[in-house]
Protein backbone atom coordinates (compact mmCIF):
# COMPACT_ATOMS: atom_id res chain seq x y z
CA UNK A 1 0.00 0.00 0.00
CA UNK A 2 1.13 3.33 -0.74
CA UNK A 3 -0.76 6.69 -0.65
CA UNK A 4 0.52 10.24 -2.21
CA UNK A 5 -0.64 12.31 0.80
CA UNK A 6 -1.87 16.08 0.89
CA UNK A 7 -1.52 17.91 4.19
CA UNK A 8 -3.23 20.92 3.36
CA UNK A 9 -2.12 24.52 4.96
CA UNK A 10 -3.66 23.95 7.91
CA UNK A 11 -1.56 20.87 8.97
CA UNK A 12 1.51 23.39 8.46
CA UNK A 13 -0.17 25.55 11.13
CA UNK A 14 -2.77 25.27 13.39
CA UNK A 15 -3.14 21.68 12.71
CA UNK A 16 0.45 20.13 13.52
CA UNK A 17 -0.42 17.92 15.60
CA UNK A 18 -2.77 16.10 13.15
CA UNK A 19 -0.02 15.79 10.44
CA UNK A 20 2.00 14.34 13.40
CA UNK A 21 0.08 11.63 14.71
CA UNK A 22 -1.10 10.39 11.11
CA UNK A 23 2.28 10.11 10.00
CA UNK A 24 3.29 8.11 12.94
CA UNK A 25 0.54 6.11 12.59
CA UNK A 26 0.97 5.16 9.64
CA UNK A 27 4.47 4.93 9.92
CA UNK A 28 3.65 2.44 12.60
CA UNK A 29 1.68 0.49 10.48
CA UNK A 30 4.05 0.17 7.73
CA UNK A 31 1.79 1.72 5.02
CA UNK A 32 3.92 4.08 2.90
CA UNK A 33 2.86 7.87 2.43
CA UNK A 34 4.84 10.36 -0.06
CA UNK A 35 3.86 13.96 0.35
CA UNK A 36 2.29 15.14 -3.30
CA UNK A 37 5.09 17.73 -4.92
CA UNK A 38 4.48 20.75 -4.90
CA UNK A 39 1.00 20.81 -4.21
CA UNK A 40 -0.57 24.08 -3.26
CA UNK A 41 -3.71 25.28 -1.23
CA UNK A 42 -7.39 23.61 -2.66
CA UNK A 43 -9.16 27.04 -2.28
CA UNK A 44 -11.17 25.88 0.66
CA UNK A 45 -14.83 27.16 1.03
CA UNK A 46 -13.22 30.55 0.78
CA UNK A 47 -12.21 30.66 -2.68
CA UNK A 48 -15.03 29.15 -3.90
CA UNK A 49 -17.07 32.65 -2.46
CA UNK A 50 -14.55 34.78 -4.21
CA UNK A 51 -14.23 32.77 -7.27
CA UNK A 52 -15.54 29.52 -8.25
CA UNK A 53 -14.18 28.33 -11.49
CA UNK A 54 -10.67 29.56 -10.20
CA UNK A 55 -10.91 27.50 -7.13
CA UNK A 56 -11.89 24.32 -9.30
CA UNK A 57 -8.30 24.79 -11.71
CA UNK A 58 -6.28 25.38 -8.52
CA UNK A 59 -7.56 21.99 -7.30
CA UNK A 60 -7.39 20.10 -10.20
CA UNK A 61 -3.14 21.24 -10.17
CA UNK A 62 -2.81 19.23 -7.26
CA UNK A 63 -5.05 16.40 -8.96
CA UNK A 64 -3.39 16.15 -11.72
CA UNK A 65 -0.20 16.06 -9.90
CA UNK A 66 -1.63 13.44 -8.19
CA UNK A 67 -3.04 11.27 -11.08
CA UNK A 68 0.39 11.37 -12.61
CA UNK A 69 2.09 10.13 -9.48
CA UNK A 70 -0.91 6.75 -9.76
CA UNK A 71 -1.30 6.75 -6.05
CA UNK A 72 -4.44 7.39 -4.46
CA UNK A 73 -4.48 10.73 -2.51
CA UNK A 74 -4.85 11.11 1.13
CA UNK A 75 -7.00 14.23 2.18
CA UNK A 76 -7.05 14.43 5.54
CA UNK A 77 -8.51 18.03 6.28
CA UNK A 78 -12.10 18.08 5.63
CA UNK A 79 -12.25 20.82 3.07
CA UNK A 80 -9.06 19.92 1.33
CA UNK A 81 -11.09 16.16 1.12
CA UNK A 82 -14.67 17.80 -0.27
CA UNK A 83 -13.33 20.51 -2.34
CA UNK A 84 -10.96 18.07 -4.52
CA UNK A 85 -13.63 15.65 -4.78
CA UNK A 86 -16.24 18.19 -5.59
CA UNK A 87 -14.07 19.82 -8.21
CA UNK A 88 -13.64 16.04 -10.01
CA UNK A 89 -17.80 16.20 -9.92
CA UNK A 90 -18.33 19.59 -11.55
CA UNK A 91 -15.63 18.89 -14.12
CA UNK A 92 -17.66 15.72 -15.12
CA UNK A 93 -21.41 16.72 -15.17
CA UNK A 94 -20.37 20.34 -16.35
CA UNK A 95 -18.31 19.89 -19.92
CA UNK A 96 -17.67 23.84 -19.96
CA UNK A 97 -16.35 23.72 -16.23
CA UNK A 98 -14.29 20.88 -17.77
CA UNK A 99 -13.05 22.89 -21.00
CA UNK A 100 -11.63 25.59 -18.53
CA UNK A 101 -9.96 23.49 -16.28
CA UNK A 102 -8.89 21.44 -19.20
CA UNK A 103 -7.33 24.64 -20.39
CA UNK A 104 -5.78 25.64 -17.53
CA UNK A 105 -3.94 22.81 -17.12
CA UNK A 106 -2.18 22.78 -20.57
CA UNK A 107 -1.07 26.08 -19.98
CA UNK A 108 1.24 24.67 -17.31
CA UNK A 109 1.55 21.73 -19.72
CA UNK A 110 0.28 19.03 -16.58
CA UNK A 111 -2.18 16.25 -18.12
CA UNK A 112 -5.99 16.95 -18.35
CA UNK A 113 -6.32 13.43 -16.11
CA UNK A 114 -7.26 14.58 -12.89
CA UNK A 115 -9.30 11.56 -12.33
CA UNK A 116 -6.99 10.08 -8.99
CA UNK A 117 -9.31 8.76 -6.08
CA UNK A 118 -9.29 10.80 -3.26
CA UNK A 119 -9.43 9.59 -0.02
CA UNK A 120 -9.86 10.34 3.81
CA UNK A 121 -7.65 8.82 6.34
CA UNK A 122 -10.56 7.28 7.98
CA UNK A 123 -11.47 5.83 4.75
CA UNK A 124 -7.73 4.57 4.44
CA UNK A 125 -7.47 2.91 7.86
CA UNK A 126 -11.14 0.83 7.78
CA UNK A 127 -11.88 -0.08 4.44
CA UNK A 128 -7.29 -0.59 3.46
CA UNK A 129 -5.46 -1.38 6.31
CA UNK A 130 -8.54 -2.59 7.95
CA UNK A 131 -9.51 -3.37 11.39
CA UNK A 132 -7.79 -6.26 12.28
CA UNK A 133 -4.56 -4.75 11.53
CA UNK A 134 -5.29 -2.39 14.02
CA UNK A 135 -6.11 -4.23 16.68
CA UNK A 136 -3.13 -6.20 16.07
CA UNK A 137 -0.94 -2.99 16.73
CA UNK A 138 -2.34 -2.09 19.91
CA UNK A 139 0.08 -2.48 22.39
CA UNK A 140 -1.93 0.40 25.00
CA UNK A 141 -5.21 -0.60 24.86
CA UNK A 142 -7.76 2.91 25.69
CA UNK A 143 -9.03 1.52 28.95
CA UNK A 144 -12.83 2.76 27.82
CA UNK A 145 -11.79 6.42 27.51
CA UNK A 146 -14.93 7.96 26.54
CA UNK A 147 -14.66 9.67 23.52
CA UNK A 148 -17.00 11.79 21.74
CA UNK A 149 -16.64 11.06 17.82
CA UNK A 150 -17.30 14.55 16.43
CA UNK A 151 -16.98 14.54 12.47
CA UNK A 152 -18.13 17.84 11.09
CA UNK A 153 -19.71 18.76 8.05
CA UNK A 154 -17.53 18.26 4.98
CA UNK A 155 -16.23 14.53 4.69
CA UNK A 156 -19.79 13.24 4.94
CA UNK A 157 -21.69 15.85 2.86
CA UNK A 158 -22.75 16.34 0.65
CA UNK A 159 -20.97 12.96 -0.82
CA UNK A 160 -21.05 10.60 1.67
CA UNK A 161 -17.76 8.27 -0.10
CA UNK A 162 -17.18 6.02 2.35
CA UNK A 163 -19.75 6.51 5.06
CA UNK A 164 -23.28 7.22 6.23
CA UNK A 165 -24.38 11.33 5.66
CA UNK A 166 -26.32 11.57 8.82
CA UNK A 167 -24.60 8.80 11.08
CA UNK A 168 -21.09 8.28 10.29
CA UNK A 169 -19.21 5.18 12.21
CA UNK A 170 -15.96 5.11 10.72
CA UNK A 171 -14.09 6.84 13.58
CA UNK A 172 -16.65 5.05 15.94
CA UNK A 173 -15.40 1.60 15.07
CA UNK A 174 -11.33 2.15 14.89
CA UNK A 175 -11.56 3.87 18.54
CA UNK A 176 -13.26 1.23 19.68
CA UNK A 177 -11.05 -1.11 18.51
CA UNK A 178 -8.28 0.48 20.25
CA UNK A 179 -10.45 0.19 23.29
CA UNK A 180 -12.00 3.42 23.87
CA UNK A 181 -16.19 3.79 24.64
CA UNK A 182 -17.64 5.69 22.14
CA UNK A 183 -20.29 8.53 24.13
CA UNK A 184 -24.04 8.98 22.46
CA UNK A 185 -23.15 12.02 20.72
CA UNK A 186 -25.91 13.09 18.62
CA UNK A 187 -24.53 16.27 17.48
CA UNK A 188 -21.34 14.30 15.69
CA UNK A 189 -22.07 15.94 12.21
CA UNK A 190 -23.50 19.54 13.27
CA UNK A 191 -21.27 22.42 11.84
CA UNK A 192 -18.39 24.12 14.65
CA UNK A 193 -19.37 27.08 12.20
CA UNK A 194 -16.26 27.33 9.81
CA UNK A 195 -14.66 30.56 10.28
CA UNK A 196 -17.43 31.97 11.85
CA UNK A 197 -16.02 32.54 15.44
CA UNK A 198 -13.48 35.01 13.48
CA UNK A 199 -16.65 36.72 11.58
CA UNK A 200 -19.20 36.57 13.28
CA UNK A 201 -18.01 35.84 16.99
CA UNK A 202 -21.37 35.14 18.76
CA UNK A 203 -22.75 33.15 16.22
CA UNK A 204 -19.86 31.21 16.04
CA UNK A 205 -19.29 30.78 19.76
CA UNK A 206 -23.06 29.80 19.62
CA UNK A 207 -22.23 26.74 17.81
CA UNK A 208 -19.22 25.93 19.93
CA UNK A 209 -20.80 25.96 22.57
CA UNK A 210 -23.80 23.56 21.85
CA UNK A 211 -20.75 20.82 20.63
CA UNK A 212 -19.08 21.51 23.78
CA UNK A 213 -22.21 20.81 25.84
CA UNK A 214 -23.48 17.64 24.02
CA UNK A 215 -20.12 15.57 24.88
CA UNK A 216 -20.11 17.62 28.46
CA UNK A 217 -23.58 16.32 28.89
CA UNK A 218 -22.55 12.33 27.38
CA UNK A 219 -19.68 12.83 30.30
CA UNK A 220 -17.21 12.29 27.38
CA UNK A 221 -13.44 12.80 28.71
CA UNK A 222 -12.19 13.73 25.21
CA UNK A 223 -13.28 14.73 21.92
CA UNK A 224 -12.23 13.06 18.83
CA UNK A 225 -12.25 15.07 15.84
CA UNK A 226 -11.20 14.75 12.41
CA UNK A 227 -10.46 18.31 10.68
CA UNK A 228 -8.28 21.25 11.95
CA UNK A 229 -11.18 24.12 11.36
CA UNK A 230 -13.14 21.89 14.28
CA UNK A 231 -10.13 21.02 15.77
CA UNK A 232 -9.26 24.52 16.83
CA UNK A 233 -12.82 25.58 16.82
CA UNK A 234 -13.35 23.54 20.11
CA UNK A 235 -10.16 23.66 21.54
CA UNK A 236 -9.51 27.17 20.77
CA UNK A 237 -12.89 28.39 22.53
CA UNK A 238 -13.58 26.14 25.22
CA UNK A 239 -12.52 27.97 27.95
CA UNK A 240 -15.36 31.33 26.59
CA UNK A 241 -17.85 28.74 26.06
CA UNK A 242 -17.80 27.48 29.93
CA UNK A 243 -19.40 30.00 31.58
CA UNK A 244 -18.61 27.92 35.12
CA UNK A 245 -15.16 25.80 34.06
CA UNK A 246 -17.47 22.98 33.17
CA UNK A 247 -15.26 22.17 29.58
CA UNK A 248 -12.25 21.11 30.22
CA UNK A 249 -11.68 18.49 27.51
CA UNK A 250 -8.70 17.38 25.64
CA UNK A 251 -9.95 18.70 22.21
CA UNK A 252 -7.60 15.96 20.16
CA UNK A 253 -7.53 14.53 16.66
CA UNK A 254 -8.45 10.58 16.01
CA UNK A 255 -5.03 10.05 15.15
CA UNK A 256 -3.66 11.14 17.98
CA UNK A 257 -5.68 8.73 19.91
CA UNK A 258 -4.76 5.85 17.59
CA UNK A 259 -0.69 6.79 18.20
CA UNK A 260 -1.65 6.80 22.08
CA UNK A 261 -3.08 2.91 21.56
CA UNK A 262 -0.03 1.94 19.33
CA UNK A 263 2.24 3.05 21.99
CA UNK A 264 4.08 6.02 20.17
CA UNK A 265 5.18 8.54 22.61
CA UNK A 266 3.15 11.53 23.08
CA UNK A 267 5.63 14.08 21.81
CA UNK A 268 5.71 12.31 18.23
CA UNK A 269 2.01 12.51 18.38
CA UNK A 270 1.78 16.55 18.85
CA UNK A 271 0.25 16.25 22.17
CA UNK A 272 2.24 18.54 23.48
CA UNK A 273 0.34 20.75 21.55
CA UNK A 274 -3.00 20.60 22.89
CA UNK A 275 -4.05 23.14 25.50
CA UNK A 276 -5.60 20.92 27.72
CA UNK A 277 -3.66 18.16 28.77
CA UNK A 278 -4.26 14.47 28.44
CA UNK A 279 -2.15 13.35 31.32
CA UNK A 280 -4.55 13.56 33.85
CA UNK A 281 -7.38 11.83 32.43
CA UNK A 282 -5.15 9.06 31.29
CA UNK A 283 -3.98 8.91 35.03
CA UNK A 284 -7.61 8.54 35.84
CA UNK A 285 -8.58 5.86 33.40
CA UNK A 286 -4.86 4.46 33.92
CA UNK A 287 -3.70 4.14 30.76
CA UNK A 288 -0.15 3.98 29.78
CA UNK A 289 1.34 5.66 27.56
CA UNK A 290 5.12 6.37 26.78
CA UNK B 1 -42.40 57.57 11.80
CA UNK B 2 -41.13 56.39 8.49
CA UNK B 3 -44.31 54.90 6.48
CA UNK B 4 -42.55 52.12 3.60
CA UNK B 5 -43.56 49.72 1.13
CA UNK B 6 -42.24 46.38 2.49
CA UNK B 7 -43.76 44.54 -1.06
CA UNK B 8 -42.60 45.04 -4.05
CA UNK B 9 -44.81 45.55 -7.09
CA UNK B 10 -43.86 43.36 -10.03
CA UNK B 11 -42.36 45.46 -12.07
CA UNK B 12 -39.73 46.21 -9.62
CA UNK B 13 -38.37 42.79 -9.66
CA UNK B 14 -35.15 41.98 -11.55
CA UNK B 15 -36.18 38.73 -14.37
CA UNK B 16 -32.41 39.00 -15.12
CA UNK B 17 -31.54 37.96 -11.73
CA UNK B 18 -34.15 35.00 -11.68
CA UNK B 19 -32.59 34.23 -15.44
CA UNK B 20 -29.34 34.51 -13.97
CA UNK B 21 -30.18 31.92 -10.84
CA UNK B 22 -31.98 29.02 -13.01
CA UNK B 23 -28.83 29.18 -15.16
CA UNK B 24 -26.12 29.88 -12.52
CA UNK B 25 -24.40 25.85 -11.59
CA UNK B 26 -26.66 24.18 -9.35
CA UNK B 27 -29.37 26.41 -9.82
CA UNK B 28 -31.25 24.38 -13.04
CA UNK B 29 -33.52 23.19 -11.26
CA UNK B 30 -34.51 26.08 -8.72
CA UNK B 31 -37.91 26.31 -10.37
CA UNK B 32 -38.93 22.74 -9.06
CA UNK B 33 -38.30 23.90 -5.38
CA UNK B 34 -41.45 22.97 -3.99
CA UNK B 35 -40.99 25.37 -0.76
CA UNK B 36 -41.12 22.65 1.46
CA UNK B 37 -38.66 23.94 4.19
CA UNK B 38 -36.33 20.94 4.78
CA UNK B 39 -33.31 23.24 3.68
CA UNK B 40 -33.94 25.78 6.58
CA UNK B 41 -35.23 23.39 9.18
CA UNK B 42 -31.37 21.20 8.69
CA UNK B 43 -29.58 24.63 8.61
CA UNK B 44 -27.53 25.05 11.59
CA UNK B 45 -27.83 28.87 11.21
CA UNK B 46 -31.25 29.53 9.92
CA UNK B 47 -32.00 30.53 13.61
CA UNK B 48 -30.05 33.71 12.93
CA UNK B 49 -31.11 34.53 9.49
CA UNK B 50 -33.21 37.37 8.23
CA UNK B 51 -34.12 35.64 5.33
CA UNK B 52 -33.84 31.14 5.72
CA UNK B 53 -32.82 29.14 3.21
CA UNK B 54 -36.51 28.44 1.91
CA UNK B 55 -37.06 32.06 1.38
CA UNK B 56 -34.17 32.73 -0.37
CA UNK B 57 -34.68 30.26 -2.78
CA UNK B 58 -38.24 32.05 -3.55
CA UNK B 59 -37.16 34.74 -3.43
CA UNK B 60 -34.25 34.62 -5.76
CA UNK B 61 -36.06 33.00 -8.75
CA UNK B 62 -39.08 35.60 -8.27
CA UNK B 63 -35.80 38.39 -8.80
CA UNK B 64 -35.57 39.94 -5.89
CA UNK B 65 -32.62 40.81 -6.43
CA UNK B 66 -31.81 43.46 -3.73
CA UNK B 67 -33.31 41.70 -0.96
CA UNK B 68 -30.96 38.23 -1.83
CA UNK B 69 -27.54 40.29 -2.10
CA UNK B 70 -28.29 42.09 1.09
CA UNK B 71 -29.31 39.57 3.15
CA UNK B 72 -27.37 38.14 6.03
CA UNK B 73 -28.33 34.43 4.91
CA UNK B 74 -25.68 34.51 2.34
CA UNK B 75 -22.64 35.44 4.45
CA UNK B 76 -23.90 33.02 7.48
CA UNK B 77 -24.16 29.72 5.55
CA UNK B 78 -20.82 27.91 6.33
CA UNK B 79 -21.16 25.89 3.48
CA UNK B 80 -22.36 22.66 5.82
CA UNK B 81 -24.27 21.23 2.83
CA UNK B 82 -26.69 19.88 4.93
CA UNK B 83 -29.93 21.67 3.44
CA UNK B 84 -28.25 20.10 -0.11
CA UNK B 85 -28.16 16.89 1.41
CA UNK B 86 -32.12 16.94 2.36
CA UNK B 87 -33.47 18.95 -0.53
CA UNK B 88 -35.65 16.23 -2.22
CA UNK B 89 -35.26 18.04 -5.49
CA UNK B 90 -31.52 17.93 -5.64
CA UNK B 91 -31.51 21.69 -5.54
CA UNK B 92 -27.67 22.72 -4.95
CA UNK B 93 -28.34 25.24 -2.36
CA UNK B 94 -25.31 24.92 -0.87
CA UNK B 95 -23.75 26.13 -4.31
CA UNK B 96 -26.14 28.17 -4.67
CA UNK B 97 -25.20 30.36 -1.90
CA UNK B 98 -21.38 30.23 -3.06
CA UNK B 99 -22.97 32.19 -6.14
CA UNK B 100 -24.93 34.40 -4.19
CA UNK B 101 -21.64 35.76 -2.36
CA UNK B 102 -19.62 36.06 -5.49
CA UNK B 103 -22.15 38.05 -6.76
CA UNK B 104 -22.43 39.86 -3.54
CA UNK B 105 -18.92 40.68 -3.99
CA UNK B 106 -18.53 42.02 -7.03
CA UNK B 107 -21.29 43.84 -6.98
CA UNK B 108 -20.29 45.50 -3.69
CA UNK B 109 -23.68 44.73 -1.53
CA UNK B 110 -22.53 43.95 1.75
CA UNK B 111 -21.09 46.71 4.78
CA UNK B 112 -18.23 48.78 5.32
CA UNK B 113 -15.73 45.95 7.36
CA UNK B 114 -17.56 43.45 7.11
CA UNK B 115 -15.02 40.56 7.31
CA UNK B 116 -16.28 37.82 5.38
CA UNK B 117 -15.91 39.09 2.17
CA UNK B 118 -12.80 40.76 2.91
CA UNK B 119 -11.19 37.05 4.51
CA UNK B 120 -12.26 35.91 0.65
CA UNK B 121 -10.70 38.65 -0.83
CA UNK B 122 -7.52 38.38 1.37
CA UNK B 123 -7.26 34.63 1.03
CA UNK B 124 -7.75 34.61 -3.11
CA UNK B 125 -4.61 37.67 -3.06
CA UNK B 126 -2.24 35.18 -0.55
CA UNK B 127 -2.93 32.42 -2.66
CA UNK B 128 -1.99 34.05 -5.78
CA UNK B 129 1.14 35.45 -4.01
CA UNK B 130 2.48 32.34 -2.46
CA UNK B 131 0.43 29.17 -3.40
CA UNK B 132 -0.54 28.36 0.18
CA UNK B 133 -2.44 30.25 3.05
CA UNK B 134 -0.31 30.68 6.23
CA UNK B 135 -2.93 30.89 8.45
CA UNK B 136 -1.40 33.53 11.18
CA UNK B 137 -0.45 35.86 8.50
CA UNK B 138 -4.47 35.66 6.77
CA UNK B 139 -5.65 35.81 10.01
CA UNK B 140 -3.85 39.10 10.97
CA UNK B 141 -4.38 40.93 7.83
CA UNK B 142 -8.27 40.68 8.17
CA UNK B 143 -8.23 41.29 11.64
CA UNK B 144 -6.71 45.06 11.07
CA UNK B 145 -8.70 45.44 8.40
CA UNK B 146 -12.18 45.21 9.81
CA UNK B 147 -11.75 44.71 13.64
CA UNK B 148 -8.45 45.67 15.05
CA UNK B 149 -9.92 46.33 18.58
CA UNK B 150 -10.67 42.61 18.45
CA UNK B 151 -6.98 41.41 18.51
CA UNK B 152 -6.74 42.64 22.12
CA UNK B 153 -9.19 39.80 22.90
CA UNK B 154 -7.05 37.48 20.63
CA UNK B 155 -4.11 37.77 22.92
CA UNK B 156 -4.24 35.04 25.31
CA UNK B 157 -5.14 32.67 22.08
CA UNK B 158 -2.37 33.69 20.51
CA UNK B 159 0.01 33.31 23.55
CA UNK B 160 -1.27 29.73 23.81
CA UNK B 161 -1.01 29.08 20.20
CA UNK B 162 2.70 30.48 20.02
CA UNK B 163 3.83 28.37 22.86
CA UNK B 164 2.84 25.35 21.56
CA UNK B 165 4.28 25.64 18.03
CA UNK B 166 0.98 26.30 16.11
CA UNK B 167 1.24 30.39 15.34
CA UNK B 168 3.82 30.08 12.32
CA UNK B 169 4.52 33.59 10.64
CA UNK B 170 7.22 32.05 8.01
CA UNK B 171 5.63 32.54 4.54
CA UNK B 172 4.19 28.80 3.21
CA UNK B 173 4.83 29.02 -0.59
CA UNK B 174 4.71 26.33 -3.47
CA UNK B 175 8.18 26.28 -5.26
CA UNK B 176 6.31 27.32 -9.15
CA UNK B 177 4.70 29.70 -8.10
CA UNK B 178 4.51 30.85 -11.88
CA UNK B 179 2.06 28.04 -12.21
CA UNK B 180 -0.32 29.27 -9.81
CA UNK B 181 -0.19 32.98 -11.54
CA UNK B 182 -0.97 30.86 -15.30
CA UNK B 183 -3.65 29.05 -14.23
CA UNK B 184 -5.28 31.72 -12.42
CA UNK B 185 -4.85 33.71 -15.75
CA UNK B 186 -5.95 31.29 -17.76
CA UNK B 187 -9.27 30.80 -16.42
CA UNK B 188 -9.89 34.48 -16.39
CA UNK B 189 -8.98 34.54 -20.63
CA UNK B 190 -10.95 31.55 -20.94
CA UNK B 191 -13.79 33.49 -18.79
CA UNK B 192 -13.91 36.50 -20.99
CA UNK B 193 -13.64 34.62 -24.49
CA UNK B 194 -16.71 32.75 -23.94
CA UNK B 195 -18.71 35.78 -22.16
CA UNK B 196 -17.80 37.44 -26.04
Amino acid sequence: MKYAYYPGCSLRGTGRAYEESLLAVFRALEVEVVELEDWNCCGATTYMSYDELQSYALAARNLSLATKGGNDLMAPCSACYLVLNKTQYYVRDYPWIGQIVDHALDTIRLPRDISVKVRHPLDILLNDVGLDAIKAKVTHPLNGLKVAPYYGCQIVRPYALFDNQRNPTSMDRLLEACGAKIVYYPVKTHCCGGSQKGTLPEIGLDLIKHLLTEAHRNEAEVIATVCPLCQFNLEAFEDEASNAHQFHMPILYFTQLLALAFGIPLKEAGFQRSFVSIKPVLAEKEIAYV
Amino acid sequence: MELKRVVKFEAERDPAFAQWISHTVGGERIRHCLQCGLCSGSCPLSLYMDYTPRRLMHLSREGFKEEVLSSYTIWLCTCCYACMVECPKQINITHLMYALKTRAIQEHFYPKRFAIPELARDFSRMIRGSGRITESRLVLRVFLKTAIWRLVGFSSLGWKLFRTGRMRFAREKVQRQNEIVTILNAVEDTRKEMAR
